[in-house]
């Protein structure tokens, strides 16, 4: 059966959230989810991206990869397209809106080496899904980036006003908080499935 | 057959950037309009600071432009673009309302129209000969530099120059820093310096480990408003390590004028070692009417002779201010050194008006 592109993009958001069930999209999540400006940047720098690049890897990998028979490049050849990608978008916005290069793309670089990025254009590789249907996962799964990013960046903001023993900060309590939200993302499970 | 087809996909996407790079970042000429009097028409595409400096324009820039010391601001009455986050932490309330900006952060894209003081267009490239490099300490040292192009320089006690480290085996490009002048300003033909060695710094370990005497050096400048304010106020020095620099050129001035100020110098240091000019210093005791120096060592060596004061200059502070209201305070130092005194400072009922300082960016 077709899945519905509907169901798809919400569980992209929820019940599969490419952050809390396939724990892609770590360092950069964990180093700039201390305010909620800067999370909120990276969020929708992530979801711009993830959405582009997928339609991008979907033509490359149907039209050139398929066809010259060289899909074991897909790898290389993802990384290519999506740094490329990055680099075009940098100058755009650098040259059209100076404030919003400054306030987004300083994120862009550090999206270049994303995994979460690759990752949703292998896992519409792995589904066989449709040109729509990974465009809607790409753009679900940056949604659900941007909510799980803004998610412990709130959370984290919460905890700078209450004592932390010294061994837990930073880094450590953060995986925890996100772990703690994985599971109660879980929650979510019985609506839809798409792995 | 692989390698083919990942050279001519990256070849592609390569090819593209290129082509993108060529027409968005391609602003053509644009024209640079200074104080509705100087036109500059440049290539578009580089920040201003770069541009003015392209055209013997030299605004104070002691970060090398990296938009870390907030020192290139000028008024951008025309174009520009907005402001940007960059530069917000460097200016206050009035000056963003006065269209202030820092000139290393904005890019020409358009015709722009600025407004910057007079006095800059003095400021001037040099050529010198160093002619003395002498160990002051373990790792600071002064340079002599006699001036060859133009032969002579015009400056105020308390500026600083921004002097030019060229390509060297340790950095592959050219670097600019700023460093106070530590000469008397009535010498016109040479500049002293005073220049402590930062570990991977990429200036400082070119004058330490790689400029000779007789080489020929670029420098920049004069630039800076830290300077000796024209009343008859106390006087109270707080600068240690090369921040001796700027408070030795003032007080030379000060000698030479004969000034009858009351003056005190604390100079914090952490041993013995750290300690240098003590003999210049206790000349100028003589030499000055009401001159006293003072040095302070955070941790004198065990077993050391030091009979002088110890520990860190805050406590002492309050020993050498009589009225604090008739007190002026010159710091040079680190940021946090001067945040640190200047809180001190005010707990002492010294205001805001009668404190100056040189920051190290």
């Amino acid at each position: 059966m077709e899945l519905n592109v509907f169901i798809l993009f919400m569980a992209a958001i929820f019940t599969s959230n490419i952050l809390l069930t396939n724990f892609l999209g770590m360092c950069s999540y964990l180093s700039v989810s201390r305010q909620i400006e800067s999370s909120l940047g990276l969020g929708f720098a992530v979801f711009f991206v993830m959405t582009c690049t997928t339609a991008l890897n979907y033509v490359v990998y149907y039209f050139v990869l398929v066809p010259l028979d060289i899909v074991y490049l897909q790898y290389i050849i993802f990384i290519i397209v999506i740094a490329a990608f990055v680099q075009l978008i940098e100058m755009v916005i650098e040259r059209l809106s100076p404030v919003l290069y400054y306030s987004l793309g300083i994120f862009l670089p550090l999206i270049t080496v994303n995994c979460a990025i690759l990752g949703v254009s292998l896992f519409m590789v792995i589904r066989n899904y449709s040109f729509i249907q990974s465009v809607t996962f790409g753009a679900g799964s940056g949604i659900g980036w941007l909510l799980a990013i803004l998610a412990l960046a709130g959370i984290r903001q919460k905890v700078n006003d209450t004592f932390v023993p010294a061994g837990l900060r930073g880094a450590g309590l953060s995986l925890i908080i996100t772990g703690i939200m994985a599971l109660g993302f879980i929650g979510f499970s019985g609506i839809a499935v798409i792995q | 057959m692989t390698v083919g087809i990942v050279a001519g996909i990256g070849g592609f996407f390569a090819l593209l950037l290129i082509i993108a790079e060529s027409k968005l970042m391609n602003y053509g000429e644009c024209t640079i309009t200074i104080n509705d009097k100087k036109k500059i028409t440049e290539k578009g595409g580089s920040s201003l600071l770069t541009t003015l400096n392209n055209n013997k324009i030299f605004l104070s820039s002691a970060c090398g432009g990296r938009g870390s010391c907030g020192f290139c601001k000028c008024k951008i009455l025309k174009g520009g673009g907005p402001l940007l986050p960059t530069e917000l932490p460097f200016l206050d309330e009035r000056e963003k309302k006065d269209m202030v900006r820092l000139a290393c952060q904005v890019k020409v894209k358009e015709d722009i129209s600025i407004e910057i003081p007079e006095d800059i267009f003095a400021i001037q490239e040099f050529a010198g000969k160093v002619t003395s490099i002498k160990d002051m300490t373990y790792d600071i040292k002064e340079l002599t530099i006699e001036l060859t192009m133009p032969k002579e320089i015009e400056f105020k006690a308390g500026q600083y120059v921004q002097f030019v480290a060229p390509r060297y085996e340790k950095s592959r490009q050219s670097v600019t820093r700023a460093y106070s002048i530590s000469s008397n300003p009535d010498h016109i033909k040479f500049i002293e310096l005073i220049v402590r060695k930062v570990p991977d710094g990429l200036c400082t370990t070119y004058i330490h480990d790689y400029l000779k005497e007789g080489d020929t050096v670029n420098f920049t400048g004069p630039f800076g408003d830290f300077l000796i304010q024209d009343t008859h106020k106390d006087m109270i020095f707080i600068a240690g390590g090369s921040g001796k620099a700027p408070i030795k050129s003032m007080l030379e001035y000060l000698k030479a004028h004969k000034s009858k100020r009351k003056m005190t110098y604390l100079f914090g240091a952490r041993t013995e070692k750290d300690l240098y000019h003590v003999e210049l210093m206790k000349k100028l005791e003589d030499d000055l009417e009401h001159f006293e120096f003072v040095p302070i060592l955070s941790k004198p060596d065990e077993g050391s002779k030091w009979s002088g004061k110890t520990g860190y200059i805050m406590p002492f502070l309050k020993e050498f201010i009589g009225k604090p209201e008739n007190t002026e305070a010159y710091l040079c130092g680190s940021p946090g050194m001067i945040d640190a005194v200047i809180k001190e400072l005010h707990n002492l009922k010294i205001s805001e008006e009668q404190i100056f300082f040189d920051p190290f960016s």
